[in-house]
């Protein structure tokens, strides 16, 4: 096997089926995907989800994941806040020539065991190798995912209502600081974990209970938290936060305020935000932190009856706007 | 028995009732994001008005040496430094972060000394650091430009953009202003002292209030200012006592006039404001990337009818500005208070309809 990615890799040739038996088919080994047929026959309910997405993140590699495990979990989530239960993915590669083998078959380790520990099968996948543009660590992966409903699932419909709660499945900005920190070298020791994980296995503890009504639930990926709330308020509602009651673990929080970041704008790729009635937001607390990935799920704010505003409040009755962000983050200076 | 926010808030109500309008200027980029982050403006009554002033060391950045810094940048063999925020700001549609979108070595950098590590990775080329801010990031360029200097690196020099505070303050609130009253940048102020503000009553009077930067400590502070326009009183207390002394940071303050010297300075819609500026001196010259590169330093006046003056006074609203939602947009500002979010001429755009 060739030590660096060549143009012949993605020719379709020798050399791509070589690519295919020796990297792709051992990680990724299943009955739909090993006759490696034109697609992939599947099984499946009656209504199903799709979802794809592509992942440029630089670096490839950081502290808690790697491109890998992003292409995998970020597709995986998206499924799973829709309320379906994640089963099939497909995994497209671009790589530019010059990649080195090693680092490619540690990004299609981290693929197939992410895969595994989200229970979802690699069916399909193809590759292209593009010329070297001069960095050859490029790396580019699309992938779509497949999930299906199990019977009696109830759907979130993806609209809040009026007196609902709004509840965060964990510790909010580990991901998108610890690109950060990674990217542009800033130094902190110990570094920052990401928190990227597939998260089929926490939305299931929640929608599993027939009682649980869930008005809305998104994963906050780019824009964070802020973000989805922003798309989550209506015309006729405002989204009231409890200022400091996002929990942010400390070694974030020291990094946010350092760069002079705002960490309800900053993605994560491991928790999710969920509205539901009141009624049953003790329940569905409990049942979040029933998974591993829900331990610090925490009550953060409430829909009020109002006019499309997002504000956070503070204790002592103060409260700021929070809008929808624009442009790229970068850390202030003063 | 100390207050709690509650109490400060019922005291800043009392103060207020019947007193006036009264516009309370912050002079530090972040007072205003911490304004912002707690929401002072909600709470506090109608009549007291918090008036972003040209505290944001970004949003005051002239369009010339935006200009300067993206010819630096835009050059073969340049890896350019600068802090996070600074990549954003255009200049003729381009900006540091479209070089960087474009190819070009443009990296994030959060303390000036990274600069010169990359220089002594990198000795095949020119970095340049970008120094930005007032006297509290300047001693830091200070101390690496004397580094630099001490170590023989050759490879490193810095686009000097450091600006003072008071003879800025000093200028803008001199001439006729609907400005009440002072709210001192506590970060600046650990670094001069808060004695260098004594000229706010002397001068300007007008009471003053160096403050710290959370919740309470904000609300204390403009809660001693009102006291003070309750009484009659011009003072400048200092409400920062845990970080700020009466003649500040000498080994900082030394350190960094023995590198650099007062110069006029350009500021963004403001013009030239007379010693509001730092350059290096002679024996350091070397190391200023305007040298280096042969980038003279055009002392024009940028402000081309600008009323961001006029607006921080309290004279002007935006809309009587010429440039305002024509050429000046967030996304191509004239004026610091297009730059800044908080500022009131992007705010008046944010709400304009």
């Amino acid at each position: 096997m060739d030590d660096k990615i060549m143009l012949a890799h993605g020719s379709g040739g020798e050399k791509y089926r070589e690519l295919v038996k020796e990297i792709f088919l051992p990680a990724y080994s299943n009955e739909f995907l090993n006759p490696l047929n034109d697609s992939a026959i599947l099984t499946g309910g009656e209504k199903i989800a799709m979802t794809t997405d592509s992942y440029v993140v630089k670096p490839l590699f950081f502290p808690g994941g790697d491109i890998g495990s992003l292409a995998v979990s970020g597709t995986v989530n998206d499924l799973a806040v829709s309320g379906a239960y994640p089963k099939y993915i497909s995994v497209g590669m671009i790589l530019e020539a010059g990649l080195s083998m090693s680092t490619l078959s540690k990004i299609v380790d981290s693929i197939a065991r992410t895969a595994k520990e989200a229970g979802v099968q690699i069916v399909t996948g193809d590759t292209k190798v593009i010329e070297n543009r001069g960095s050859s660590d490029g790396i580019f992966i699309n992938t779509a995912g497949i999930g299906i409903f199990p019977k009696g699932r109830a759907v979130p419909q993806q609209k809040i209502e009026v007196g609902d709660r709004i509840i965060i499945s964990g510790y909010a900005a580990s991901h998108g600081m610890a690109v950060m920190a990674k990217r542009e070298d800033l130094g902190f020791l110990p570094p920052i974990l990401s928190d990227a994980a597939p998260l089929g296995d926490l939305t299931a503890a929640v929608l599993n209970n027939k009682n649980h009504i869930i008005n809305a639930m998104r994963d906050p990926t780019r824009g964070g938290v802020a973000a989805t709330l922003c798309e989550w308020v209506t015309t006729d509602t405002d989204i009231i936060l409890y200022d400091n009651s996002v929990p942010v673990r400390p070694d974030v929080s020291a990094a946010c305020s350092l760069l002079g970041l705002d960490p309800l704008f900053i993605a994560n790729e491991g928790i999710i935000l969920l509205c539901v009635p009141e009624s049953c937001a003790e329940s569905v607390l409990t049942s979040l932190k029933s998974n591993k990935h829900g331990e610090y799920a925490r009550i953060i704010g409430e829909v009020r009856k109002g006019n499309a505003a997002v504000k956070a409040v503070t204790e002592f009755g103060s409260y700021r706007r929070i809008m929808m962000p624009s442009g790229e983050l970068l850390p202030r200076i003063c | 028995m100390k207050y709690s926010i509650e109490d400060l808030i019922k005291q800043i109500n009392f103060l207020a009732d019947g007193a006036g309008d009264i516009a309370i200027m912050e002079v530090c980029g972040t007072h205003t994001a911490s304004i912002r982050k707690f929401g002072i403006m909600s709470i506090l009554p109608e009549n007291i008005k918090m008036v972003s002033g040209p505290g944001c060391p970004v949003c005051v950045t002239s369009q010339e040496d935006i200009s300067a810094a993206v010819a630096i940048a835009d050059r073969e063999g340049v890896i350019f430094t600068c802090f996070g925020d600074m990549m954003r700001v255009p200049c003729d549609s381009t900006s540091l972060y479209s070089l960087f979108e474009k190819g070009r070595d443009v990296r994030l950098v959060t303390s000036p000394m990274d600069a010169k590590k990359i220089a002594q990775e990198n000795p095949e080329k020119q970095v340049v650091y970008f120094g930005i801010g007032f006297e509290t990031t300047a001693p830091h360029t200070a101390a690496l430009v004397e580094e630099a200097d001490k170590e023989k690196i050759k490879n490193l020099s810095v686009l000097n953009s450091h600006k003072t505070m008071p003879s800025a303050i000093k200028h803008l609130l001199q001439a006729d202003s609907k400005i009440s009253a002072l709210l001192c940048p506590g970060h600046v102020a650990s670094i001069i002292g808060a004695d260098a503000f004594s000229f706010v009553p002397d001068i300007l009077h007008l009471p003053a209030a160096v403050a710290g930067f959370d919740a309470y400590e904000i609300l204390a502070a403009i809660l001693r200012i009102l006291d003070m326009i309750h009484s009659n009183k011009t003072q400048c207390i200092n409400m920062y006592p845990k970080a700020v002394t009466k003649n500040g940071n000498r080994k900082a303050l030394e350190l960094l006039y023995q590198v650099m010297e007062p110069d006029d300075a350009l500021w963004r819609g403001l013009g030239n404001i007379p010693e509001s500026g730092l350059k290096f001196r002679e024996y350091y010259e070397e190391f200023d990337a305007r040298y280096r590169f042969e980038i003279p330093k055009n002392k024009a006046s940028d402000a081309n009818g600008c009323v961001c003056a006029h607006i921080l006074r309290g004279k002007k609203i935006p809309t009587q500005c010429i440039h305002f939602g024509k050429d000046c947009t967030p996304d191509n500002p004239v004026g610091p208070c297009m730059v800044s979010a908080e500022g009131s001429c992007a705010a008046y755009y944010r709400y304009r309809e």
